[in-house]
């Protein structure tokens, strides 16, 4: 099998190419979406671990399966604001809502 | 030592003398001064109105107060007139007194370190004498101004100021020395001040108050530096301690002078002194004052110019001869120098002001001249050494010159009385503008409309007055003639004789100072008596010259009572006064009057040490006659020029044509007047207005304190500025950046999260590699 | 290390799906292919998973994230049409969040090869273990008393919420 560093390079750089999503993207979705993927990294960084490290301890697989929760809740949720934010304002471009700007 | 034993005790007695009428004063100022208070037009103010007190009400007394002030002044003087008759009494009781003994006591005034300074009250002959004669002339008129003034509208005030007058003259009368002496100096120079500026309100009379006040003071100033430079030589001021002393007089004889060398310290002392009375006394030069005077009211002038001030400064220099002669002996012809001035100024005034007497009209300006004139006689037989004669010419003189004068307040009383019947008569008030013969008093009025201003005091205005005045002539007369020295029946004889004799025995040994005296005097004497008759021809004989004179009297009641009664009373000692100083070697008079001995002579001559007392005189024939030709003479020329064929109305006075012209420099007192005011006050208000007010209290005070103002100025300007930069700077400035940053950073809350996350990825991007760093990535990256 | 056998050449190709598609995401303008690049992504971490020996995480990898979560997008898309294709799709700050997010990977990447975090820090050469387990040790694991059924009836207490919550929030008012 390949070194555990591959794996983890692979995640860090779907992370970051998520994160670069999440920080340039104008559209809402769009940035839900980096979102995703950063969490898809986690979880792959996470079995690559646990199955490298110690695959004994079922704490990671079960770490994982606890972010697929949180990452399906969070979606879930953050969609439906963004349609309920497309309905008030009828746009989806973040930098629209800017209400907290002083 | 109860209050009795201490009344009774004639040592303590004379204390108790000026403080009668220095009690009325204050008494009257502080409690009987009432006054109501009316427009200042009314009728009652009418004398003293002024464009100042344009819809001002003024006081006038109220009849309460003019009461209550008579009542008082008269009870103050009359105290100290009867205290003096107790000393008085006591005094002649006792034999020799001032040889040895004399009354007095005194009190330790001052401790000045090493020495006390004693203030006291002494009573030797010549107070003796002087208390015979002040407190009876006061009252006398103390009871004059009763009537004199009754119509002022400022009587109480008149009272007040002239008992303090008395006061101050009392007090200088017994003091014990030479600075109590002064105090009431001073004192009577301020009453004199406000006496003849009484009627403040007209210009002329508060400029001679004013003229009066300085021309003394400069006198006084001198004297003030003599009397310290004879404390300073013998640190005591009191005349038995230094006049009564063989040993203080030798010695200040013989010590020289601080300043003009050639002196001794006698003589330097003397001079100042003398200089005061010069300037008291009215001599030349400093006699300038006394015509001017006459502006106060008549009383003020019988005061003043007889009975006290310039009684005052003679009875100074009476009192201070043993310093003056003190080195010299003038009865054997050698005179020191304070003896030699006052023999020179005294001679000179006397003969000064008796030819500007000659061509005087103002009946007050001719006795005032003739005061003048008198006083130089004093000073000039204290010159030659005689002692007795000058006091004795003092006491008469007193009494026949307060005499003329209330006389002649009467006079011009009487004619102000004619005035205002000549008004009143026409039945025109003071609206009438057509009328020549309109007349005003002289006090003042200020009706611009009317015509020529009439003088009640102008001699050439009256005429006549013996008809409708007949006391006052009576008693003029006979003041005039003592005045004159008419032989044998008048005080004022007597009085002159004795001075001509001792000057005659002077000449007869071949005395320069003494032959001077005596022609000088004679010469003055001689137009003494012709002013006199002169003044009671033009004033009373013949027919009245005007309306007014022809109305004149003095009305009835207790004005006139209470104006007319001095008068007799002082006629009656103007005529007797003189019989008790009649030479007994004099043929008839002197058996009558002086058996043994000349009791005046005796009596005074005790005041000095036995060594300084001049001798019995001689009886000569040669100063008798001179007295008789000239009283004679100049009586018999006035009245072939006035009394034969008096002056008719418009007609002028015959000097005019006899003097050709010497009249208008006579007439204007040689024109002193101006030049003083040329050479001394014009360059006075000069220096006061250019140099004091412009220069020095303009530039310089006022520079400092404008610089002090400017240095405060710039202080405060300074201060503003460093509060507009510091506190303004700093504390404006620091929330105006505090502003400005917040503003600035508040860009950051744009309200979108894509840019804080960015932040916060950036911002943990630097945490870990400041982490890493610190855990020493770097090392490890390169190896291990 | 790297041997060139049947399980590497599957990791190269599950990877090359995984950042494919992760660019492919962030790359497109059309949302639709966004979506559809972000289905490739997740299938390559579920073939990583498959690889890694946890069968029942790339089952739900698939029937979840793709099942549920993608289509859910794809949904979200739909609902938010109009405005898909007009804007630009990067915000002013592309680049500077390009430099942080390279910054980032290569502060990742020198954390896990080279021994920064100490000389115990990494486990990069670190070979595969040969212990193997099954689906029924997690399955143990998440409803034993002593390991995690409280954080399984956790989650299970917080999807009720998400839903519940997701419904609420996007529930049209006007009715």
């Amino acid at each position: 099998m390949v070194p555990l560093w591959m794996f983890l390079a692979v995640a860090a750089g779907v992370f970051c190419i998520g994160a670069y999503g999440v920080l340039s993207r104008r559209n809402a979705v769009a940035i839900l979406m980096g979102v995703e993927l950063m969490l898809n990294a986690v979880n792959i960084n996470l079995i690559a671990f646990w199955r490298y490290v110690e695959p004994l301890n079922m704490a990671g697989q079960a770490f994982a399966a606890f972010v697929f929760v949180i990452a399906a809740a969070e979606a879930a949720v953050g969609l439906a604001i963004i349609i309920s934010v497309y309905r008030s304002r009828r746009s989806v471009i973040v930098e629209d809502v800017d209400m907290l700007k002083w | 030592m109860n209050v009795n034993d201490l009344v009774s005790n004639v040592n303590f007695l004379p204390w108790l003398i000026p403080v009668g009428p220095l009690l009325a004063f204050f008494v009257i100022t502080l409690v009987t001064n009432r006054a109501k208070m009316v427009v200042a037009t009314s009728s009652e103010y009418a004398d003293h109105n002024h464009p100042g007190y344009m819809g001002l009400r003024v006081p006038v007394s109220s009849v309460s107060g003019r009461i209550l002030s008579i009542t008082v002044g008269l009870s103050g003087i009359i105290a100290a007139w009867l205290i003096s008759l107790t000393v008085v009494g006591q005094a002649l009781a006792v034999e020799h007194l001032g040889e040895s003994e004399v009354f007095g006591s005194t009190i330790p005034w001052m401790v000045t370190g090493i020495s006390t300074f004693n203030m006291g009250v002494l009573v030797d002959p010549l107070t003796t004498i002087m208390l015979i004669m002040v407190p009876l002339a006061c009252t006398m008129i103390f009871i004059y101004a009763i009537g004199y003034m009754a119509a002022d509208a400022r009587q109480a005030r008149f009272f007040a100021l002239i008992s303090l007058f008395a006061g101050a003259m009392l007090t200088l009368v017994v003091a014990d020395n030479l600075l109590l002496l002064f105090v009431g100096w001073e004192v009577m120079g301020l009453c004199s001040y406000l006496l003849i500026g009484f009627w403040f309100e007209k210009e002329s009379a508060y400029k001679a108050a004013i003229k009066a006040f300085t021309t003394t003071r400069v006198a006084d100033v001198i004297m003030m530096l003599g009397i310290v430079y004879l404390y300073m030589m013998t640190g005591t001021l009191s005349f038995r301690d230094i006049l009564h002393n063989e040993v203080m007089l030798s010695v200040l004889a013989n010590t020289p002078a601080v300043l003009f060398g050639g002196l001794s310290a006698a003589s330097l002392i003397g001079i100042f002194l003398i200089i005061g009375t010069i300037g008291k006394s009215a001599q030349f030069p400093l006699h300038v004052w006394l015509p001017d005077a006459m502006e106060g009211p008549t009383p003020v002038s019988a005061m003043i110019h007889a009975a006290a001030m310039v009684s005052a400064g003679v009875y100074a220099i009476i009192r201070m001869y043993p310093l003056f002669e003190a080195g010299g002996n003038p009865h054997h012809g050698l005179l020191t120098p304070p003896l030699m001035l006052m023999a020179v100024v005294g001679s000179f005034t006397a003969l000064f002001a008796a030819t500007i007497a000659v061509a005087q009209n103002d009946v007050k300006k001719v006795l005032a001249y003739s005061t003048i004139s008198q006083l130089g006689f004093m000073m000039a037989a204290l010159g030659i050494g005689a002692y007795i004669a000058a006091a004795f010419h003092l006491i008469t003189h007193a009494f026949f010159k307060a005499l003329l004068f209330m006389a002649s307040g009467s006079v011009i009383h009487g004619m102000e009385h004619g005035d205002h019947h000549v008004q009143h008569a026409h039945g025109h008030g003071h609206d009438d503008a057509a009328h020549d013969a309109h007349a005003h008093d002289d006090h003042g009025h200020d009706d611009a409309h009317h015509a020529p201003h009439f003088d009640p005091q102008d001699m050439l205005n009256m005429g006549g007055l013996r008809k409708t005045m007949p006391v006052t002539f009576i008693t003029f007369l006979i003041g005039g003639l003592s005045l004159a020295g008419f032989p044998l029946i008048t005080a004022g004889f007597w009085s002159k004789d004795e001075i001509l004799a001792d000057a005659w025995k002077g000449l007869t040994e071949g005395f320069g100072p003494h032959a001077l005296v005596f022609v000088l005097l004679a010469v003055s004497a001689f137009l003494t008596a012709f002013y006199t008759m002169r003044q009671i021809g033009l004033t009373f004989w013949g027919e009245a010259r005007t309306e007014q004179a022809k109305h004149a009297n003095l009305g009835q009641g207790i004005v006139s009572f209470t104006m007319t009664l001095p008068l007799v009373i002082l006629a009656f000692f103007a005529i007797f006064a003189g019989f008790v100083g009649v030479p007994p070697t004099f043929p008839i008079f002197g058996s009558i009057f002086s058996p043994s001995e000349n009791p005046f002579f005796e009596f005074v001559k005790n005041t000095l040490l036995s060594e300084q007392q001049p001798g019995e005189l001689t009886f000569a024939w040669f100063p008798v006659l001179t007295s008789f030709t000239v009283a004679l003479g100049g009586l018999g020329l006035g009245y072939l020029m006035y009394w034969r064929k008096p002056l008719q109305a418009g007609e002028t006075d015959p000097m005019v044509k006899i003097l050709g012209g010497l009249y208008p420099i006579l007439k204007n007192k040689y024109y002193i007047d101006e030049v003083y005011v040329r050479v001394f006050v014009k360059p006075s208000q000069v220096f006061a207005s250019v140099v004091v007010v412009r220069f020095m209290d303009g530039r310089i005070i006022d520079g400092i304190l404008h610089g002090i103002a400017r240095v405060f100025i710039w202080i405060g300007d300074f201060l503003k500025l460093l509060n507009m930069w510091l506190i303004d700077g700093v504390g404006d400035g620091i929330p105006e950046y505090v502003a400005a940053f917040g503003a600035y950073f508040r860009r950051f809350q744009t309200g979108r999260v894509q840019q804080y996350l960015l932040w916060v990825a950036i911002a943990a991007i630097l945490i870990a590699l400041v982490f890493a760093a610190s855990s020493g990535w770097l090392v490890q990256a390169s190896g291990g | 290390m790297f041997e060139l056998n049947a399980q590497s050449i599957a990791f190269i190709l599950f990877a090359l799906f995984s950042l494919g598609g992760a660019l492919g995401v962030v790359t497109t303008r059309n949302l639709i292919h966004a979506t559809l690049y972000l289905i490739l992504s997740l299938f390559g971490a579920a073939g990583f998973f498959v690889l890694l020996s946890a069968p029942f995480m790339a089952a739900v990898q698939v029937l979840v994230y793709i099942g549920a979560i993608a289509i859910l997008i794809v949904f979200a898309v739909m609902l938010t049409r109009s405005m898909t294709r007009l804007s630009d799709i990067y915000n002013s700050q592309w680049l500077l969040s390009a430099i942080v997010a390279g910054l980032l990977f290569v502060l990742l990447l020198v954390g896990v090869i080279l021994p920064v975090w100490g000389v115990n820090g990494t486990q990069a050469g670190r070979e595969v273990s040969s212990i193997v387990t099954t689906t029924v040790d997690l399955g143990k694991a998440l409803v034993d008393q002593n390991q995690y059924v409280l954080p399984f009836e956790v989650a299970s207490l917080l999807l009720t919420a998400a839903m519940i919550g997701a419904i609420v929030v996007a529930r049209d008012d006007k009715e």
